[in-house]
């Protein structure tokens, strides 16, 4: 299995599939890369030559993609701030509550997670219907 | 969209005024101020502004990452409200 950058292990799929494997690209990155390397994007990653890759890694540090860890932290710091700073957007993101004004009555269950009732709890007598 | 970056920051005007006052004085006196849609812009740094949230007024103590917010995201509007942080059993303790 073909590495790029270090770590990354695309599968037999074709070349334009597999680069999005890396955190830091996407559909369209994976594209206009092809693009400019001027590789075809129907090659499977495992036919790659050596050199093919390297013009990959060549130019994603040109082009200074931030990528993978790099990204992460970049995420993790910009998340800090906000919170740290304690603006809107931080309080949003320390709660789990979607940051840019949606709903929250109902939906909003990618921010929220699962379903989880909430409710009082009764006392025993109460649900035994003696009170 | 974002705004254009000819017009530059939006400040509100009688707030600029506060704070060229205050930045004059040698007394960091907190500002008060309705003008939550007002940019925080570099001068702003190291004063303190008591921003309304419709109801009362913040305290929010302005430092350097915070420059490019607007006063309104640092003064909440709305209560949180959580189940059994505010019944009777919790409140006893």
């Amino acid at each position: 299995m073909p590495r790029i950058l270090g770590v990354e292990i695309p599968a037999g799929k074709r070349i334009v599939a597999a680069l999005p494997y890396l955190y830091g690209i996407g559909p369209s990155r994976a594209k206009w890369l092809c693009e400019l390397a001027e590789i075809d994007p129907n090659l499977r990653a495992k036919d790659l030559t050596d050199q093919q890759i390297n013009r990959f890694v060549q130019l994603i540090q040109e082009n200074n993609f931030v990528i993978e860890g790099d990204l992460r932290r970049q995420i993790q710091q910009d998340l800090k701030r906000l919170q740290a700073i304690k603006c809107y957007r931080g309080i949003r993101h320390l709660r789990g509550l979607p940051t840019r004004g949606q709903r929250t009555s109902t939906n909003a269950r990618t921010r929220k997670g699962p379903r989880r009732t909430v409710g009082v709890v009764r006392k025993k007598e109460a649900k035994k219907g003696k009170v | 969209m974002g705004r254009s970056l000819k017009k530059g920051p939006f400040v509100d005007d009688h707030l600029l005024r506060k704070v060229s006052v205050t930045l004059r004085s040698a007394s960091k006196k907190p500002i008060k101020t309705w003008s939550r849609r007002s940019m925080i812009i570099p001068d702003f740094v190291g004063i303190t502004f008591l921003v309304h949230n419709g109801k009362t007024f913040h305290a929010v103590y302005i430092t350097e990452n915070m420059v490019g917010h607007r006063l309104g995201e640092f003064s909440p509007t709305r209560i949180f409200k959580r189940h059994g942080t505010h019944t009777e059993k919790a409140t006893a303790k």
